[in-house]
């Protein structure tokens, strides 16, 4: 996908968010700060999907949640240009925030605890358009029943309940609820993590032929690389709060050039025997709240030279859309 | 793969049943396999198709009111005769024995294997000082030596440490040093790496193999990930609905599938797929095992049912295509992936 003539409709710009800890040590008053989110940077342009990987812990959930603004961000700009004019969700009130709600919905993982088990499935869709306060009884009914059938589900399973229904079909609710806003920018938080192959190849494909339908833009957070791969135009890798690898996904998985993203990718079980897992020792994963000088990654990185102790790596362009954050590149 | 003298594990038709008040649950129907000496059989599919049972039941420890219905478990102790185990107390000293020394087990959530008062280090001696009569101090040092083996870091200092004091990927290692410490035959490692990062799940399937190698281990590899199967399993069992229904060495049965679960299970995997296409999904869902579809329990979401042959009678037969590979599907002659 060619990038460079668009506007985007999403820029990311120094995103941080830090947690403040209790330090552990009884009686002391002293706070250690998490780095969940640490200076991230990206454009989004309409209609694509940016895939978001790194392993756990590394601040995938977080980035998601201060772009939707369930988080205030510590720090940064987040620029939303969905009306031509871009605006700075991250210091916009709750009030002001109302408005643009709509626009951004974000789909969650866990298909079991995210939907109210007391809600009926109808209730649970139309939910959205009731806080919004979008149209009136009946359009509303009709809007879900027209969401239902887009999902694969039926009208008629309005008056069911949550636990009727199977961790796929589950997931479909979820993604009915998120739709009927009809939301421009979308951001699927591990969607399909918790299914089955065969059902995650079917929430997968909806999701793709909703994208077309709608045009909408999507954020795909995912630890399955397979899948990522498969589904995002460009793929952003996140090691301890930061990113160190962003760009087009086949240059991503053909030519890696951060340490980390190379490490990352040899560690994919491919399923095919003939094709053995190239993966090497890595030592520890990093713990946030104690992160080293310089480079985070060295203490893991196997090419580590004296400057990676001590400065930070910045996210640099190497060539087209592609940018690594390490000192050796 | 009838079970031969080398096998440290047989079963065969093996049926297990989950009587609830409302309605009888077939978890298990008919499973057969062994497990040759040294060799990780991998037992793959979806969510509720019965492995953690088929499992669970190798050492009777399937909770009530779940029970073995019908079928034979046999290990086969390699300095002992071999025992049936359907037929023992759930209670009798010998599966007590068995279950410490000849097989253990790795659950997919450490936490649950680990209690959350006790050091890690008194844990993992513990089962040595039950099992193997040793000293505290013999056990200490042997907990110590099995720490390094499994790559955890500074090992004597993480004696006295606690389960919430270490990371997921380093309590799963806990829980691995835990069950290979009594040098068991079969290790059963339920789904060990679902819940950790790639690269975590890398170490850990790297370390089963190296420790597999040295010490001739037999491993039953549960999980859903055919990724983890192709790199780890010599051969595999496919099941579907309590039912094994295609089994044999890991390249048939990744390369040439003849199940037409199997196939669509690969057909599925985004990795294998051009980016672009859609994938190919399997459509509608497993039913429950209280109403388990009459003919091939397949039929309902199988490409290849034919009316009047699939969704009638008794399920198929599980047959052999070659000696090692062996299918369950009416019209398994005809179809090729
Ligand atoms: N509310 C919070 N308070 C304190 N720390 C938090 C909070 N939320 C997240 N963190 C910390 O921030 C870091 C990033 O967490 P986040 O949930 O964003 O990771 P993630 O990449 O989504 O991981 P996963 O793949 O496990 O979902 C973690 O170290 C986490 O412990
Ligand atoms: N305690 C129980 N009571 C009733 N039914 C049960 C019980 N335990 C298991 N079952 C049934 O037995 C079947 C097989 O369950 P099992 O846990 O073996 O599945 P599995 O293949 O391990 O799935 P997963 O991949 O989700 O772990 C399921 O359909 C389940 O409903
Ligand atoms: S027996 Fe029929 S329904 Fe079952 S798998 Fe074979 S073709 Fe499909
Ligand atoms: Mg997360
Ligand atoms: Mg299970």
């Amino acid at each position: 996908m060619t990038t460079q003539n668009k506007m985007p409709l999403l820029s990311v710009r120094d995103l941080c968010k830090y947690f403040h800890l209790p330090c552990g040590r009884r009686w002391s008053r002293k706070t250690i700060s998490v780095k969940a989110v640490d200076h991230v940077s990206f454009d989004l342009y309409p209609g694509e999907t940016l895939g978001l990987v790194g392993e756990s812990g590394c601040g995938k959930t977080t980035t998601s949640r201060a772009i939707v603004r369930a988080l205030r961000p510590t720090r940064g700009k987040i620029l939303f240009s969905d009306s031509g004019t871009p605006v700075d969700l991250a210091c916009l009130s709750e009030r002001q925030l109302k408005k643009i709600r709509p626009k951004i919905q974000m789909i969650f993982q866990d298909p079991f605890s995210s939907l109210n088990p007391r809600m009926t499935i109808g209730s649970i869709v139309t939910e959205p358009l009731v806080i919004n306060k979008i149209g009136n009884a009946k359009t509303r009914k009709e809007q879900m029943a027209e969401m239902l059938t887009k999902v694969g589900l039926k009208p008629e399973d309005a008056a069911r309940y949550p636990h009727a229904f199977s961790g796929g079909q589950r997931q479909r609710i979820g993604i009915a609820r998120a739709l009927i806003l009809k939301p421009s920018f979308v951001i699927c938080d591990e969607p399909v993590s918790a299914l089955d192959v065969s059902v995650q190849a079917q929430i997968i494909n909806l999701l793709r032929e909703l994208q077309r339908q709608f045009e909408w833009t999507l954020i795909f957070v995912a630890h399955d690389l397979n899948v990522v791969r498969y589904i995002s135009d460009r793929v952003a890798v996140m090691y301890a709060g930061r990113i160190v690898e962003l760009g087009d996904t086949e240059t991503v998985f053909n030519q890696p050039g951060h340490p980390y993203t190379k490490t990352l990718l040899s560690a994919i079980p491919y399923p095919d025997p003939d094709r053995k897992m190239e993966y090497k020792h890595m030592g520890q994963v990093a713990d946030p709240g104690h992160l080293p000088a310089g480079c985070s990654f060295h203490p893991r990185c196997s090419h580590c030279v004296e400057l990676c102790r001590q400065k930070q790596p910045d996210l640099i362009a190497q060539g087209d859309d592609h940018f690594i954050g390490c000192h050796l590149v | 793969m009838k079970c031969t003298a080398d096998s440290v594990l047989s079963i065969e038709d093996l049926h297990i049943h989950f009587p609830t008040d409302q309605e009888l649950i077939r978890a298990v129907n008919g499973v057969s396999f062994s497990i040759p000496r040294g060799r990780t059989l991998a037992l793959v599919g979806e969510s509720g198709c019965g492995k953690t049972v088929t499992a669970y039941s190798i050492l009777k420890l399937i909770e009530k009111p779940g029970k073995i219905v019908s079928g034979k478990i046999t290990l086969y102790p390699k300095e002992e005769n071999p025992v049936a185990i359907a037929s023992l107390h759930p209670k009798s000293d010998t599966l007590y024995r068995l279950r410490g020394q000849m097989v253990s087990m790795v659950f997919q959530e450490p936490m649950t294997a680990l209690s959350p008062v006790h050091t890690i280090g008194s844990q993992v001696a513990e089962s040595l000082r039950i099992h193997e009569n040793k000293s505290r101090k013999q056990a200490e040092a042997l907990t110590v030596d099995m720490f390094r083996r499994v790559g955890i870091p500074g090992p004597r200092a993480r004696l006295k440490q606690y389960p919430y004091e270490i990371s997921g990927g380093m309590r799963q290692r806990v829980v691995i040093a835990m069950a290979l410490i009594c040098q068991p035959e079969l290790l059963i490692a339920d789904e060990p790496t679902t819940a950790l990062d790639v690269t975590i799940q890398a170490e850990i399937m790297n370390l089963m193999k190296e420790l597999q190698k040295q010490m001739n281990l037999s491993i039953l590899l549960i999980t859903h990930d055919l990724g983890l199967v192709a790199q780890n399993a010599d051969d595999v069992a496919v099941m579907y609905m309590g039912r094994i229904v295609e089994q044999g060495p890991v390249r048939k049965i990744i390369k040439t599938p003849r199940h037409p679960y199997t196939i669509a299970l690969l057909k599925s995997l985004p990795g294998l797929h051009p980016a672009g296409e859609p994938l190919e999904s399997i459509r509608g869902s497993v039913p429950s095992g209280a109403c388990i579809p009459p003919g091939c329990p397949f039929h309902p979401r199988c490409k290849y049912a034919q009316k009047n042959l699939c969704d009638r009678g008794r399920p198929p037969e599980s047959q052999p295509l070659s000696p090692d590979h062996r299918v369950a599907c009416l019209r398994a002659e005809e179809i090729q992936a």
